[in-house]
């Protein structure tokens, strides 16, 4: 049995003293500032990241996993409890989980939640330490032809399937590719758009374009709306424990949640914003039971469908990530830079290369989900305390943390001068409507896009066809055209605008 | 003609623009040829994609009708301006400025800076409240990144530390 096998070697790397205590730390770190209203799994990421500089790679990854589901998770809560989607993925949480917490069901609502997502995070986790062994035999069979097709397919799945406009998304990504390739040519040497900055030819650090564009481009975009008045549920907490029909009905809406969550997780650009609207949109198809609350109401399968298939999203979207070394998403973008940090190529090699690494990170993934489960309902009351911290206290904290973070990055100035152009940007991007996700997915493969294209070419001596006449390359390019298409129907086209459309 | 959806007409704007940049700036380098690309090529080919789908943004945005316009509305310059500009005076302190003889003032007095001026960014200001915040970050911040995390700062004046 190689999956128990390998399973254990990754317990036994993650089992020890010290890379618990990391998970644990990652965990509540990310819960607490997943709790915060605005700020999203990304955000909360590229700000905790100076925090693993100087852990051993393999404590860093594990505490950035935490971070992540923390995030993640803290999302739910605040969804439940004040009615503002802690970070995208929790948009549909707040349709029902709100109405369950007016309705003085708001513990019902969060263990639903809770139980929900452990649930779909151990069998997220089953799976991926199932399919990363056979894709990784599949992605050494790829020359650089079919790396540059599977990530044209990915950057197209990665904007099909994201809100907003089409068009502007895809700009957006070859815009994120262009400034990915701001620095040296590594064939070359050519130090490339770096108007004689020596800090250019390195190139534009990620950080700093996610801290400017998703932290200080947010915060000035939020300070510009009037502060609304956030209803905190704080008294009405009382029972945290489901009823037994809550139970009866709750677990088959987790059991969907879960199947299509860890389905559409696999896929590049699904993760798990997609997976919860997928799986909202099932519950609400499901015939109501006789005497059911109406989806809408309050009905606790509408929170824990779409928290199962979110936290199923998020586990399987390490999968694109950990055995081909391409991001499915930009939170996966942020980890790939992560691990180039610490000196790690994220890609088919790191399982034979580092297996307590990958198996660990693997492991650690369960331990984080019961870890959550474990700290998120004892310690809900102290939740409620952080939500009904006022906006005009936090924001300040959050520039600072940007601003210390990119500086530690390097422990130069020079970041400091870059976020805030970068802030401006992101401030831009905005007020233009343009979505800034698909960018950072650009700026992490644009090098590794380039790479491959001049590989495949020198290999085919310049003629393009080669991208055609390799099946699997044929095969993936066919795909992202067909996704394109699919989504240009003008029967989907609407259907697509009406589902990320609020209602 | 009528600009029928602002916001996507200045954001193809921006990416045409950026885009025709990005290839101009790649005509410096070697350009070559498919199958042997020179620094130039990749960011030529992309600078066009971006030019030219930039356009076909701008060309839907005036012909496709929208309810209201898409108005890119009013510019926050407040909360804007304090933001970037708590976060340039964080970076002077912290680092000082060699060019303008300023010395560096070190991580304490560059946190009171920022939390000071950021929060004038907000609706309601109260010179008490951001210094007790201040204090409390400055505070935190000292012991969970330099004393638990021991990332380099330096973290007084250097008229003081030396």
């Amino acid at each position: 049995m190689d999956l128990i096998n390998n399973l254990s070697i990754g317990f036994t790397a993650a089992f020890t003293l010290q890379n618990l205590i990391y998970c644990f730390v990652g965990c509540l770190l990310g819960t607490l500032i997943g709790v915060l209203p605005g700020i999203g799994p990304v955000a909360t990421i590229a700000m905790l990241l100076p925090a693993t500089y100087a852990l051993p790679p393999v404590a860093a990854l594990i505490m950035l996993a935490g971070i992540y589901y923390g995030s993640q998770y803290g999302g739910s809560t605040t969804a439940i409890l004040v009615n503002l989607p802690g970070e995208s993925s929790s948009v549909v949480t707040v349709i029902d989980g709100h109405q369950m917490a007016k309705q003085g069901r708001a513990g019902p609502a969060l263990a639903a939640a809770g139980l929900g997502s452990f649930f779909a995070g151990c069998v997220g986790t089953l799976i991926l330490a199932a399919f990363a062994p056979p894709l990784t035999e599949l992605a050494f069979k790829f020359g650089p032809a079919e790396y540059f097709s599977l990530m044209i397919l990915g950057l197209i799945g990665a904007v099909v399937l994201a809100s907003g406009s089409l068009l502007k998304a895809i700009a957006m990504i070859v815009l994120g590719l262009l400034i990915g390739l701001v620095g040296t040519d590594v064939n070359s040497g050519v130090a490339r758009f770096s108007f004689d900055i020596p800090e250019l030819t390195d190139g534009i650090g990620f950080i700093v374009i996610a801290m400017g564009v998703f932290g200080y481009g947010e915060i000035i975009a939020n300070l510009s709306r009037p502060e609304e008045e956030r209803q905190v549920f704080t008294a009405e907490v009382h029972g945290l424990w489901p009823t037994k029909d809550d139970f009866k009905n709750m677990l088959p809406a987790v059991l969907r949640g879960t199947a299509l969550g860890s389905s559409l997780g696999i896929l590049p650009g699904g993760g798990a914003l997609l997976s919860a609207f997928a799986a909202y949109t099932l519950e609400k198809k499901m015939k109501l039971k006789p005497g059911e609350i109406a989806f809408g109401k309050g009905n606790i399968r509408g929170v824990a469908g779409p928290e199962a298939a979110n936290n199923a999203g998020a586990q399987t979207s390490f999968i694109p990530l950990l055995t081909l070394g391409i991001p499915p998403n930009p939170v996966m973008a942020l980890m790939v830079g992560a691990m180039t940090i610490h000196n790690i190529q994220p890609g088919p090699q790191v399982m034979t290369s580092n297996p307590e690494l990958f198996w660990g990170l693997i492991a650690s993934m369960w331990i984080g989900n019961a870890m959550l489960i474990v700290l998120n309902l004892p310690l809900i009351g102290i939740w409620i305390k952080l939500l009904s911290i006022p906006y005009r206290w936090l924001f300040p904290a959050i520039v600072l943390f940007c601003a210390i973070g990119v500086y530690s990055t390097n422990n130069n100035v020079f970041d400091i001068w870059m976020v805030a152009i970068f802030g401006v940007v992101g401030y831009t991007f905005i007020k233009l409507g343009c979505e800034p996700a698909p960018l950072l997915l650009g700026l992490i493969l644009g090098p590794m896009m380039e790479e491959n294209l001049r590989r495949a070419l020198l290999l085919s001596r310049g003629d393009w066809s080669v991208f055609v006449t390799r099946p699997i390359s044929a095969g993936l390019l066919g795909a992202a055209v067909l996704l394109l298409v699919i989504v240009l129907l003008p029967s989907v086209k609407s259907k697509r605008e009406e589902a990320f459309v609020e209602d | 003609m009528k600009i029928k959806s602002q916001k996507d007409f200045f954001a193809g704007l921006m990416f045409t623009l950026v885009g025709i940049a990005f290839a101009w700036g790649a005509t410096t380098y070697n350009v070559g040829n498919g199958a042997r690309m020179g620094p130039g090529y990749f960011p030529m080919m992309l600078g066009i994609v971006l030019a030219i789908l930039g356009l076909v943004v701008i060309f839907s945005a005036l012909t496709i009708e929208t309810v209201d316009g898409d108005p890119i509305g009013k510019i926050a310059w407040k909360p804007l301006g304090f933001i970037i500009g708590a976060n340039l005076i964080f970076g002077v302190l912290l680092g000082g400025v060699v060019a303008w003889g300023l010395p560096a003032m070190g991580l304490i007095a560059a946190i009171y800076a920022l939390v000071l001026i950021a929060g004038l960014a907000g609706e309601q200001y109260s010179f008490k409240a951001s210094l007790i915040l201040a204090t409390i970050l400055a505070v935190g911040s000292y012991l969970a990144f330099v004393v638990a995390l021991k990332l380099q700062f330096q973290v007084w004046p250097t008229f003081i530390s030396g």
